[in-house]
């Protein structure tokens, strides 16, 4: 640690606030390669399970619009949501450029022979509710829809 | 873009779409100065493109014309004083050592500077996006320390069965990383 030298502090603005690192050196305490096996072991049963049942495909648009627009929060309040809510039966994959760059971030939902439903200007904020409401409960949020923008 | 870290997640997609199978993304910051280089051993671009890509009317995308990835990082560094440069070899240049390196540079202390922001966001979604890539992350720290992430190490520890964009795997690495920044 430290020993004598000063405390620096690292400003990242942005999605993040100010944090403070203490250590100079590479950081010892830094999280195991040893956990990453033990998730391993946990996980070994529940990834085939998961392989049988993902039947929804929630895609985000990564291009540079739907970047510089806000996907990349978007993207992972998705990533995050799907988990905490247990939606199982959800993958969530990145695209290119859909072609509206205006409505961007765009997120389309794609489930069996169902029309896909096309989300545009996405928020994080708005992620919960369509996980819940669409993913799980089968019903799109049609405010949230393009047919709603347009 | 408002963040560098989102300029970094642009750029790292053209390499994803030129095939790349290894992408370094290495970061190394002093007081004043930013060098982000952003290194792949994908297709690379001939020497005719390469000479219209910080052009932003030249894309290889269909959907629409313009592509802004590399003019808008080059701008970002150019508004400190600072420069982006290009280097890249196709398979039929070099068949052993293809691929792009980008490289730019930028002054810190200068007003127009872009904050870096949240690049372990950035990190965090170039894996859920691209499980099968590898990408190692380095970023040297004004005083002196050393941030790393080697998805390489992650597949080695993890084996074949469980894929890096599983959500516990995500979480270790997002928690690796905030650990080593001293979040």
């Amino acid at each position: 640690m430290g020993q004598g030298k000063p405390e620096r502090t690292i400003r990242f603005l942005g999605e993040s606030q100010t944090y403070i690192n203490k250590n100079y050196e590479r950081n010892t305490t830094m999280k195991s390669l040893e956990e990453l096996a033990a998730i391993r072991n946990k996980m070994k049963d529940r990834v085939a399970l998961r392989e049988n049942n993902g039947d929804i495909r929630i895609v985000v648009g990564m291009a540079t619009c739907g970047i510089a627009a806000g996907a990349r929060p978007v993207l992972n309040a998705f990533v995050e949501e799907v988990s905490k809510q247990h939606a199982d039966n959800a993958t969530v994959t990145q695209t290119g450029c859909i072609g509206m760059c205006r409505l961007e971030p765009i997120v389309e939902v794609f489930e069996g022979n169902k029309e896909r439903v096309t989300y545009v200007k996405v928020k994080p904020a708005m992620v919960p509710r369509i996980v819940k409401e669409h993913i799980l409960g089968g019903k799109p949020i049609t405010e949230y829809t393009i047919g709603a923008a347009e | 873009m408002k963040e560098l870290s989102l300029n970094i997640l642009d750029i790292v997609q053209n390499s994803i779409s030129a095939q790349a199978t290894l992408v370094k993304i290495l970061l190394a910051e002093t007081e004043d100065t930013l060098r982000i280089t952003i290194e792949d051993d994908g297709k690379g671009m001939t020497p005719e493109f390469l000479a219209t890509v910080m052009d932003p009317f030249s894309t290889t995308r269909k959907t629409r014309k313009v592509g802004m990835g590399i003019p808008l990082f080059k701008l970002a560094a150019e508004q400190t004083g600072g420069e982006l440069t290009l280097t890249s070899q196709t398979r039929e240049m070099s068949p052993e050592g293809h691929g792009t390196v980008i490289s730019a540079f930028f002054h810190k202390d200068h007003m127009d500077f872009t904050p870096l922001g949240d690049v372990v966001s950035t990190l965090i979604s170039l894996i859920q996006g691209c499980p099968d890539v590898d990408i190692l992350f380095e970023h040297r720290l004004p005083g002196g320390s050393l941030v790393h992430l080697d998805t390489r190490e992650m597949r080695e520890a993890l084996g074949d069965e469980i894929p890096l964009n599983s959500f516990e795997v995500l979480e270790w690495a997002r928690e690796s990383l905030n650990e080593q920044y001293g979040f």
